[in-house]
């Protein structure tokens, strides 16, 4: 496997996602080393090849904004919307998370150890989400679809106008939003669980001590009786 | 009338009750949930009407109706994009979803604006392969519910258009109701089959203009720089948001009036939210020109606006006031044959009549147009109404040029406040050009 490196104190951000943007035959396989981020935005953005990309610090906003295919890891800390709107692959934050951190994702998986800032979460649309610490609030917010996995504690409003998205939390959770409900936790979710731990790193962690919250489904129509909850 | 002998007055409807409000009031008694509709503001606004062009006469010389040239060609997108976007004509098609609209519309959109040389838009909702494949240049809406955003249509696009708001209803996201979640729409947009739709009205990873900044650095990054980014607005405080959407990055903005149509909002909203266009363009062009960017070559801002675009006329006036382009919307589906009046009896049956029908949100329109059921979509064929929608681009162009040639102008972007005058104080003012037969621009000179 080739390794290559960027330095963005060096090299410019658009020369960087450029190359990543190359043809995918040629950047198959190969890991991607970028030091010194120092917190720049959009950093690997757009990427839709099987690369590795690793980045040695920490990213700003959008790191690994519409991930297709590739595997990025952040070894620090994410800014605002990391993997936004990620279609497939995986990404990999060590540190924490700020604010919508894999807003809108349709695939792939992407792991957070540490915290997730507000939000994180909203708009799921297909994706997982898995947070080794806890969440800020407004997290799965209006979730179509996917998982998120928390294995800290959830902030206010979890969950709130949420579609069909499942939501995992290990710790407390300080508010549900509205239509958010506490749902039994069935063999089919406890097995997503599961398998969705190992892929994160996490397999010491045992399911049952999780709780599985959906959506009651009462604002999917308009009824005025419920018009005080939108 | 005379009862027993004695005079009576004649029935007297009140200004403030009126026939349509007392209506209003007992079919929100009787159903508990506010109106939804479909179109722009109806209410009687300050509009184009209200401007007049000048022409040419003994200090202007016109140019000669079928032998001097009159260019309509507009270039968007040329301040950062490596492919700005060249049209032959300057007026585009608004986005407008599938969902909202059949398959069958989408693609006779396509078809006539790709026939003239100019824009179609996607809408809340996605690419779809009929659309792109029949639009040849293809602008991708960017929205806040992100419904169907994938990179590879981004990459698929020929322009990308981030929108914040629409004249129909600034401040207010999307709405597809039930009776349109088709399972095909559903699956578009990841959602069950059958529910209300209710898009956020807020972008969920970004606020404000310094993130769109960075947002819209995201999106040149992804697609290599190549494709203008347009940020479309509904018109509100057009001079600040449009410097905003400046500062942010925008290489075109699209500015849609109160009168814009939407699929489906509240009643309330489209008539008590947002500004007329006329009101609007001279407070945008202003924040062009303040900032440098109206009409200055390479670093240039593209401005389009839209909102009741009817005929050359108020073209030829949307450009004279500043515009680079306008966007239609309403107008292009009445071409391809919205609220045709041979379906004058089904109307009938819904409860309405033709040219007022507006509950597109229902699903059953009777051309086939805002719909998803199958059998009413397959009334529409694509290729006559895109013929349709061709013709009467080409006709708003002629028009448009019409208008230029009398004035002189050898370019449409050659009109200029300077060609029109207003008939009311009100247009004057918004319009920011003289009260006819005075040197009068209320709240700029004085009477």
């Amino acid at each position: 496997m080739e390794n290559l490196s960027f330095d963005l104190e060096a090299t410019p951000l658009r020369e960087i996602n450029q190359f990543l943007h190359g043809d995918a035959s040629n950047l198959s396989g190969k890991t991607i080393h970028i030091s010194n981020p120092n917190g720049a935005h959009n950093i690997a953005v757009g990427l839709n090849a099987p690369v590795h990309v690793t980045i040695d610090g920490h990213a700003g906003y959008y790191a690994a904004g519409m991930n297709q295919h590739s595997t990025v890891t952040v070894t620090g800390s994410a800014g605002t919307g990391v993997a936004e709107n990620m279609m497939s692959g995986l990404v990999h934050v060590k540190g924490f998370a700020s604010n919508a951190a894999g807003a809108t994702a349709q695939g792939g998986l992407l792991v957070i150890d540490g915290d997730a800032g507000l939000r994180c979460g909203i708009s799921l649309k297909g994706a997982d989400i898995v947070v080794g610490g806890s969440v800020g609030s407004f997290s799965a917010f209006m979730a179509q679809s996917g998982n998120l996995v928390i294995l800290g504690d959830a902030g206010e409003a979890l969950g709130d106008s949420l579609y069909e998205a499942r939501i995992f939390v290990r710790g407390t959770v300080k508010s549900l939003g509205a239509d958010c409900e506490q749902k039994p936790m069935d063999e089919a979710s406890s097995k997503i669980l599961g398998e969705l731990l190992v892929k994160a790193g996490f397999q010491d962690i045992d399911v049952d001590s999780f709780k599985l919250y959906g959506s009651a489904r009462t604002l999917y129509n308009f009824h005025v009786d419920n018009a005080g909850a939108y | 009338m005379d009862t027993n002998g004695i005079p009576q007055t004649t029935p007297r409807f009140s200004a403030t009750f009126d026939p349509h409000s007392l209506s209003e009031i007992r079919r929100a008694a009787a159903t508990g949930i506010y109106d939804i509709r479909g179109g722009g503001a109806k209410r009687k606004l300050p509009n184009f009407d209200d401007l007049l062009f000048l022409g040419a006469s003994m200090s202007r010389y016109p140019l000669e109706g079928y032998r001097e040239k009159c260019g309509t060609d507009v270039i968007l997108g040329s301040r950062f994009a490596k492919k700005p976007i060249h049209l032959k004509t300057p007026v585009t098609i608004a986005g407008m979803s599938f969902g909202a609209l059949s398959g069958p519309a989408k693609e006779a959109l396509g078809r006539g604006a790709s026939a003239v040389g100019t824009s179609t838009t996607t809408g809340d909702g996605g690419m779809t392969p009929e659309e792109r494949g029949q639009s040849k240049i293809l602008v991708y809406q960017y929205l806040p519910s992100r419904y169907g955003m994938n990179p590879d249509d981004l990459r698929r696009a020929d322009a990308i258009e981030l929108v914040i708001g629409q004249g129909a209803k600034p401040g207010g996201g999307g709405m597809l109701l039930g009776q349109k979640i088709s399972p095909r729409v559903a699956k578009m947009r990841c959602l069950p089959e059958g529910i209300d739709q209710r898009s956020a009205c807020r972008h969920p990873d970004w606020t404000g203009p310094d993130d769109l900044e960075i947002k819209i650095a995201e999106l040149r990054e992804i697609t290599d720089w190549q494709k203008p980014i347009y940020v479309k607005i509904g018109a509100t405080r057009p001079y600040f948001d449009v410097a905003l959407a400046v500062k942010a990055g925008a290489d075109v903005v699209v500015l849609d009036g109160m009168q814009g149509g939407t699929a489906a909002t509240q009643e309330v909203f489209i008539e008590h939210v947002g500004i007329p266009i006329l009101a609007a363009i001279r407070p945008a062009v202003q924040a062009l020109q303040d900032l440098g960017v109206h009409r200055n070559g390479k670093n240039s801002v593209q401005l389009i606006v839209s909102g009741g675009i009817r005929n050359g006329a108020d073209v030829a006036k949307a450009i004279a006031l500043g515009a680079d382009a306008v966007a239609i919307g309403t107008a292009a589906l009445v071409a391809i044959g919205d609220n045709d009046p041979q379906y004058e009896a089904e109307y009938n049956a819904l409860g309405t009549t033709a040219g007022a029908y507006d509950d597109w949100h229902e699903g059953r329109d009777p051309v086939g147009i805002t719909t998803q059921d199958p059998t009413l979509a397959a009334r529409l064929d694509p290729v006559k109404a895109g013929r349709r929608l061709s013709n009467y681009l080409s006709v708003l162009t002629m028009e448009a040029q019409v208008i230029a040639r009398a004035c002189g102008k050898s370019h449409l972007h050659n009109l200029e406040p300077e060609d029109l005058v207003a008939l009311t104080i009100e247009s004057a003012a918004m319009a920011r050009v003289p009260l006819a037969g005075t040197t009068w621009i209320p709240g700029s000179t004085n009477p």
